[in-house]
């Protein structure tokens, strides 16, 4: 597994903290939705940082999305949500990770739980689903502070989108339908399928709200086997 | 056991990778100190020690300690008595 060179075409303003930045990376083979790259950074002086990125774009896609949120003091979010232009080259290697990675099972519902900005490999998920014409079932709990913090607000509360549940746990807009509460156990049982059903399940996040869902999970029943997870760590913001 | 700073197997997977020459993600551990058998993408990973660390989730056990000079590893993994590769 090589780095490779990769040029930034677009960048995407998702929230104040979130940008997503579309690479065009010759050569790339095809990843599995839910897998990451690392990015490596090289200063003028050699100094060289390197971060792991969860892919935000699906297999079918034409080019190769990443979804960054600013950690104030991190060696390479900065650069990349505020310094990095179209044209720029940076280098990526991957795609990496088997674990947490979705392909579908027939007959197996799938069921995402997201934190914050551990929503991007399971929008991955979400529009590989799609994009396959999959027929297993799928849905989406994705909890952020308030609106304006959720990433891919217009794709993920698009009026078709019958497979995203929100909850927004400090700020509610006026004449909110969805819920307003943080993902304990009771909106898991709410939201999930029963354990009996043995749904796949995918829990990514910041470490202390993936604990929290997946000890949830195994309360309810679930095999912890069918529980994939991904920490993010600290988040740069407050918990979502 | 695990705090805000902790990550997880999934944040070293392209290390591991370069390491062990392929995915070891989905790669079976068993700690040597608790006995706990686990994915590797389970594995309380610290990335801002000097170096990386790997702890056993069920213990906190150590259970490897990767560093890197120049273009070497230095891998050292003698908390670990068992890595199944992925089938």
């Amino acid at each position: 597994m090589n780095w490779q060179p990769a040029t930034a075409l677009e960048l995407i303003e998702q929230t104040a903290r979130t940008k997503s930045i579309v690479f065009d990376v010759p050569g790339w083979g095809r990843h599995r939705a839910g897998q990451h790259v690392d990015v490596r950074l090289t200063a003028e002086d050699g100094y060289q940082a390197q971060r792991s990125y969860s892919i935000a774009s699906a297999p079918e896609d034409r080019q190769i999305e990443l979804t960054v949120e600013r950690i104030d003091d991190g060696e390479v979010s900065p650069y990349l949500a505020d310094e990095l232009r179209p044209g720029d080259e940076i280098e990526l290697r991957g795609p990496i990770g088997g674990y947490f990675a979705w392909e579908e099972a027939p007959g197996t519902p799938v069921f995402l739980v997201g934190g914050g900005s551990g929503v991007v490999p399971l929008r991955a998920m979400l529009r590989h689903h799609r994009a396959s014409a999959s027929t297993v079932p799928v849905r989406l709990l994705y909890s952020a502070r308030s609106l304006e913090d959720v990433i891919y607000r217009d794709e993920l509360t698009a009026a078709d989108r019958g497979d995203v549940r929100l909850t927004l746990t400090r700020r509610q807009p006026a004449g909110w339908s969805g819920y307003g509460r943080r993902v304990d156990r009771e909106l898991v049982a709410e939201v999930c399928w029963p354990a009996a059903e043995r749904p796949l399940v995918y829990v990514c996040g910041p470490t202390g709200f993936v604990e929290a869902v997946a000890g949830a999970l195994v309360s309810l029943g679930h095999d912890a086997a069918r529980i994939r997870t991904e920490r993010f760590g600290p988040t740069g913001g407050e918990t979502p | 056991m695990t705090d805000s700073q902790a990550l997880d197997g999934n944040a070293i997977a392209g290390t591991l990778a370069e390491v062990f020459g392929g995915d070891m993600t989905t790669a079976i551990g068993t700690c040597g100190h608790c006995g706990a058998r686990g994915p590797v993408a389970e594995v309380v990973v610290y990335t801002r020690a000097p170096g990386v660390v790997v702890r056993c989730r069920a213990c906190g056990g150590l259970l490897m300690v990767i560093t890197q000079v120049h273009d070497v590893y230095c891998v050292d993994a003698l908390g670990l008595v068992e890595l199944q590769a992925p089938a």
